[in-house]
């Protein structure tokens, strides 16, 4: 064919156009969601309680993942710095991934259990006062902020419209038991999301405020579990290496 | 009442161009200095000021939305209608479409920054726009492939210049990465959950994002680059041959590289290095479209000492000539370890941004106003002006950048004697202070250059109204002695 016939021609043109920029996206991603290997097989790895998932949507709304990556690389030096490299299971509940592009501060892929309660709190209110070169953002607003955990259970039910497991019948909770034990799969059944979260907030008081529920304390429940799901003392040094 | 019909302006849908024009400028203003304002935050922290709306975290998409998609998309709105309705000798299609496609895209734009500060986001970068304002962008592309191909098919020539197949598959490949990158399930009108996670959206969101680079802004400014070069040199388009090869090369290979911003990551091996091949292999396209229109100039180079306009066209050929040499180089896997999640990404960024798409959309408008407005720039001596203003600011940035990432890559991986980490992460974060104050004043630099062009475009639409009202009172006074 000659160059002439389609420059003469917007509707082929066109045609060929689509053509030619379908086929990297139809190689590299629609792949990954048939290849088995691409998640790697792990247990441990759960739904965000509805307390996390309130945190996580604070984590969104503010922009965090503009400066903080959540991604792990298999370096030495992260491995000292931060710990096992990333696995794709673990935000295999990631609607949408957070995994960043960015260090302007460190890695967050394993905060999880690192610091405690209060200094997250101290952190995130006055990031200089515990870190004095820090460049972060003061957020003094999350603790004065009540949670509006109102439609707590419509967030879940638009995930479980994703695919996360939330459960809504006695099928799908009956499932869960079986995949993650009864424990969380109570805290995955929609109908007693705000109780749930209600409760995770009063039992583990993550903002250290008696009898009020702040944003502060939804986000530090998901910090606190980031990257602490997968108990790695489990698992051989090569296992995840044949996931690659 | 009827007038003669050779005027441009009668023949040609002007009007559209010119408001265009205008919301771009003000888009570079606006966004540029949300830049400046965020750059100097990282420096000086207190600039935050304890209020939600100005956070980094908040203003940051405000920067590179107003940026990409109020300067740029209105940069190319403005320059590809107008190069459809030249190349073709037909006057713009649909203009009531046309109409929808700037108030659609100027109140997208607007209403996105304003979401963004009120922290609604997708938290999807470079796509951050909440559902309803994507269904509504979505709505304004199709608008906008509508007039584009039916003005297209209404041309009295029977080939398609070269500029209109770049412009093309800019709006096809944008209208398939938005849709696709953007598919979520809505929670209310202000919240919604992407429909993939994980691995896989984070592919799909790198194959929306690099190749809103790859079409956004490459392809569619090579678009304006095949017009505006040759006009302004006065002589065709290089080779027609490398033009047809490297289109073709380019809109295949680019749709292939996004994987190289996930390497080391949780993607599949596999992936990243076909990514990696192919972003290699880019070179050579894009070199291709360097090396047509710097060489367009080949026995005109005098041109360069007397003409400011083709100074801005050919230092941006040359900046993007050394951003996709960079890209390349940072998508091999050695280098990307040290070079990703550091500011030598956001150095190349700027190199790509501010060197080659903003230096050629203004090259182009200043080819541009003069034929809108029918007069003469105010200022020729301000284009110069502006033209180094901008060169300082660009270099400022990007050197500074390179010092600032390479310096805390290198510091991240270093160790003592004794094997253990040589610094902490927070004394990599002192060490960017310096770089991070420079970067701000070179993004100072390239601001104050283009509110010297405001300037110098408002005072060349001053003396065009005043020119427009002298012939009309001309024109009433012959009308009257007749």
């Amino acid at each position: 064919m000659r160059h002439e016939q389609i420059e003469t021609n917007s509707g082929l043109m066109i045609l060929l156009i689509m053509a030619v920029i379908s086929i990297g996206g139809l190689v590299e991603i629609v792949p990954l969601f048939y290849i088995n290997e691409t998640v790697e097989k792990v247990d441990g790895v759960r739904p965000y309680t509805p307390l996390e998932l309130r945190g996580r949507d604070i984590y969104i709304r503010e922009g965090c993942y503009l400066c903080h990556s959540q991604q792990i690389r298999p370096f030495r030096d992260e491995w000292l710095r931060y710990g096992h490299y990333s696995l794709a299971a673990e935000s295999q509940y990631d609607h949408p991934f957070q995994w960043g592009s960015k260090r302007t501060g460190p890695d967050l892929a394993r905060l999880g259990g690192k610091y405690s309660n209060q200094w997250h709190v101290q952190h995130l209110n006055a990031p200089r006062s515990v870190v004095p070169q820090s460049i972060m953002p003061n957020y003094p607003w999350l603790l004065n902020t009540e949670l509006d955990y109102s439609d707590v259970a419509d967030r879940m039910r638009a995930l479980r419209a994703t695919g996360v497991p939330y459960s809504l019948t006695q099928a799908e909770y009956d499932a869960n038991v079986k995949k993650f034990g009864s424990a969380v799969a109570d805290q995955l059944d929609i109908s007693k999301a705000q109780n749930n979260l209600l409760a995770q907030a009063r039992d583990k008081n993550f903002d250290g405020l008696s009898g009020q529920i702040t944003e502060m304390e939804a986000l530090v429940a998901y910090l606190q579990v980031l990257g602490t799901m997968v108990d790695f003392t489990k698992y051989d040094e090569g296992y995840f290496a044949t996931f690659r | 009442m009827a007038q003669s019909s050779a005027l441009p302006a009668e023949q040609y849908n002007y009007d559209i161009i010119r408001r265009f024009t205008i919301m771009a400028m003000v888009w570079a203003v606006l966004g540029m200095s949300v830049g400046v304002y965020i750059a100097s935050e990282l420096a000086w922290p207190f600039l935050n000021f304890d209020i939600p709306q100005l956070t980094f975290g908040r203003l940051r998409p405000v920067h590179t939305t107003l940026v990409i998609f109020g300067f740029g998309g209105s940069a190319l709105f403005a320059t590809s209608y107008y190069v459809v309705q030249r190349t073709s000798q037909a006057r713009l299609a649909f203009p009531w479409l046309a109409e929808f496609t700037f108030w659609g895209w100027t109140g997208g734009v607007a209403l996105g920054a304003l979401t963004y500060v009120s922290g609604i986001t997708q938290g999807r970068e470079y796509a951050e726009f909440e559902w309803p304002l994507d269904i509504a962008i979505t709505l304004v592309w199709v608008s906008y492939l509508a007039v584009y191909v039916e003005t297209l098919r209404r041309r009295s020539q029977p080939h398609i210049y070269v500029a209109n197949w770049f412009f093309l598959a800019f709006i096809l490949a944008v209208a398939l990465l938005h849709v696709f990158n953007n598919l979520a399930v809505p929670v209310s009108l202000t919240k919604s959950y992407s429909l993939f996670a994980g691995v896989q959206d984070a592919m799909t969101q790198w194959w929306y994002g690099h190749n809103a680079v790859g079409f956004f802004l490459t392809a569619a400014f090579l678009g304006m680059m095949y017009y505006f070069v040759p006009k302004q040199a006065g002589r065709p388009v290089y080779s027609y041959r490398l033009s047809i090869i490297h289109f073709w090369a380019l809109i295949f290979l680019y749709m292939w590289a996004g994987g190289h911003h996930l390497h080391w990551t949780s993607l599949p091996d596999w992936v990243s290095t076909l990514a990696a091949t192919f972003s290699i292999i880019l070179l050579m396209p894009s070199w291709g479209g360097m090396i047509n229109g710097i060489m367009t100039l080949s026995g005109a180079w005098d041109k360069l000492r007397s003409d400011p306009i083709m100074l801005f066209l050919i230092t941006s050929l040359s900046f993007y000539g050394m951003s996709t040499f960079e890209g390349p180089l940072m998508s091999l896997k050695s280098v990307n370890a040290l070079s990703h999640y550091t500011d030598w990404t956001v150095g190349h960024v700027h190199s790509g941004a501010l060197g080659w798409v903003a230096l050629v959309s203004f090259g182009s408008f200043y080819h541009l106003i003069p034929r809108l407005w029918e007069t003469k720039m105010h200022s020729q001596t301000l284009i110069y002006v502006h033209f180094w203003l901008a060169t300082i600011g660009i270099v400022l940035y990007i050197t500074s950048m390179w010092v600032a990432g390479i310096g805390q890559g290198l510091m991240l991986r270093s160790f003592d004697d004794y094997g253990n980490l040589a610094y902490t992460f927070i004394e990599t974060v002192e060490f960017m202070h310096t770089p991070y104050v420079w970067r701000a004043l070179g993004g100072a630099f390239f601001v104050s250059g283009a509110l010297v062009m405001v300037y110098n475009m408002a005072m060349t639409l001053r003396a065009a109204r005043r020119e427009q009202g002298a012939v009309e009172a001309k024109l009433a006074a012959k009308l009257a002695k007749a």
